[in-house]
């Protein structure tokens, strides 16, 4: 974990209420996908938990959905602004379980992490099938930029405007694989874990106050204790999940 | 120039504490930085029994602070001193001050008791803004009574120094202070959060899953500064003064109005680096305001 200064190199709208943003800084602490960043925003309290979506030496990029008033404010910032990051929080995605055809499933702001999870897999000879899930055809984003990673890309949208009309679980049900990992609404997370034929990892969202586990504001109940999801998670095994 | 304060006779090596339950069991923080620089930890409150705590959500934003509603969360007094304490001392050879809750006074004297006998304890912090389940859920804090009588009872089982952790939700806490000090305390801590709630207006209901929750952050300073200096007027016994503190300039208004030592809550969850920045800035804030020994600036307000 890490506290530094990162300055922005582009921040732009990539689909509806949804933004991409690259940044430089020291991505030092950054050890794997699944990980997010705790953002410090002026006028506001408690800084803002971003998911990672991929990162190299020196440079992170994040994508965020606006959904509130911080957001907001992230959204309408420009090159050149700097913000303060706390980075290489969450324990993220454990990738020495994904056997050699993976699943990745995302659904809307759960989509991110599973780009910088693609790449890391496809880079070591794995050949994931990744689903997309969104709602509408407007809320579609970075379905090419997986496809450029090799990756095999399905996009469900819930009314069927593009892609497979319905849900991720619609798009799984042919699907052979060895492992799966996803993020998503909780929703979401639940029908994968009924539906999944595997085991595999589910990344968990929930309102935070610190970030780093100091303040118990995100505890929730596992089959092995209690789990910090900014701090032992985001990322619970789907053995140990309690819903 | 003098940055070390007396505590109930426990010498620190400087006034900043970092408040219970914001700073877990301390040893995580030496990620990031050397705790071995605060004046001493009060760690996360605890009860004689393990507790999950509240339902979700249990985090709100406000204006210039927080409101939590985690509800106790912890593992309970034993695998305190027996896990968390050591894990702690590990790497940190400051003052622990260990944080107290209970639903009964039986509770209290028994948590009490078995950390006033734990070598790793220095000093006891008695919070008494827990409802009182004998009493139709009542806080113990709320009346002079029920804060006398627990303190009494706590001071009975123990030889280190107690202090009593106050309420701000009472009409007049300088009372519940001194009925604290009648009750035998070494010293009192305030102030707790402040009873708060929020409502999410897409779904129009209450936001966090306990409905309400204690409010924290600079939006509290003001508050604490007032009742510190009341507390003051009222008791001979030292004061931890708590309650938004975010910079040394914080600390030293709030020795001015009457603390002894300060706490540092929220801010530690909105920078992990919160309290060492700030004891590092203390000496640069002093010779700015003409302060050569912090010790000497309790209560100079009065």
């Amino acid at each position: 974990m890490k506290k530094s200064i990162f300055e922005i190199i582009e921040n732009r709208s990539i689909a509806k209420d949804v933004c991409l943003m690259r940044l430089t800084g020291d991505t030092s602490a950054i050890t794997a996908p699944g990980q997010f960043v705790n953002i410090e925003l002026e006028g506001f309290y408690l800084r803002r938990p971003i998911s990672v979506c991929d990162w190299e030496y020196g440079v992170l990029t994040i994508i965020y959905k606006v959904v509130g008033k911080g957001t907001e404010k992230m959204s309408a910032m420009t090159a050149g602004e700097k913000l303060e990051l706390l980075t290489g929080l969450g324990n993220g995605y454990d990738m020495t379980l994904s056997g050699e055809r993976p699943l990745l499933v995302g659904g809307g702001a759960g989509v991110p992490p599973m780009y910088g999870l693609c790449r890391r897999l496809t880079a070591q000879g794995k050949r994931p099938t990744v689903i997309l899930g969104f709602n509408t055809a407007a809320d579609v984003f970075f379905a090419e930029e997986f496809k450029a990673l090799g990756a095999n890309v399905i996009v469900t949208t819930v009314d069927g405007g593009v892609g497979v009309k319905g849900f991720v679980t619609d798009a799984m049900k042919e699907l052979e694989y060895s492992y799966f990992y996803s993020c998503g609404p909780e929703p979401m997370l639940k029908a994968l874990y009924n539906a999944s034929a595997t085991e595999g990892q589910l990344s968990f969202e929930e309102r935070m106050g610190c970030g780093f586990g100091a303040c118990m504001g995100c505890t929730c109940k596992t089959k092995y204790g209690n789990k910090r999801i900014c701090k032992d998670g985001p990322v619970l095994k789907k053995e140990e999940v309690v819903w | 120039m003098n940055t070390k304060v007396n505590l109930c006779g426990v010498e620190l090596q400087n006034p900043v504490i970092p408040a219970s339950g914001t700073f877990g069991f301390g040893y995580e923080f030496t990620q990031w930085y050397d705790i071995n620089c605060l004046g001493a930890i009060s760690v996360k409150g605890t009860t004689e029994k393990e507790r999950f705590g509240n339902i979700q959500p249990r985090i709100a934003e406000a204006p210039s602070g927080l409101l939590n509603a985690v509800g106790l969360q912890n593992p309970g007094i034993e695998a305190v001193l027996a896990h968390e304490l050591p894990e702690l001392r590990k790497v940190y050879s400051q003052p622990i001050i260990a944080n107290i809750s209970g639903f009964s006074k039986e509770e209290y004297v028994k948590s009490c008791a078995l950390a006033d006998a734990d070598e790793n304890v220095d000093l006891i912090e008695v919070n008494i803004s827990c409802p009182n389940v004998h009493a139709g859920g009542m806080s113990f804090g709320t009346e002079a009574s029920s804060a006398l009588e627990i303190t009494k009872a706590v001071k009975a089982v123990c030889k280190k120094p107690v202090i009593i952790k106050l309420t701000p939700n009472v009409t007049d806490i300088a009372s519940i202070a001194k009925a604290c000090e009648d009750g035998g305390a070494d010293g009192v801590s305030l102030i707790n959060t402040l009873l708060a709630m929020r409502i999410d207006l897409k779904t129009k209901k209450p936001l966090l899953g306990n409905v309400t929750g204690g409010l924290s952050g600079p939006a509290v300073f003001p508050v604490a500064v007032r009742m510190v200096y009341q507390v003051y007027n009222a008791v001979k016994i030292p004061i931890i003064g708590m309650g938004g503190v975010s910079s040394a300039e914080d600390v030293i208004e709030l020795m001015l109005a009457g603390a002894t030592a300060v706490q540092v809550g929220a801010a530690n969850l909105k920078d992990p680096c919160a309290c060492r920045d700030i004891i590092a800035n203390l000496p640069k804030a002093m010779e700015k305001y003409n302060i050569t020994d912090l010790s000497k600036i309790t209560g100079g307000a009065h």
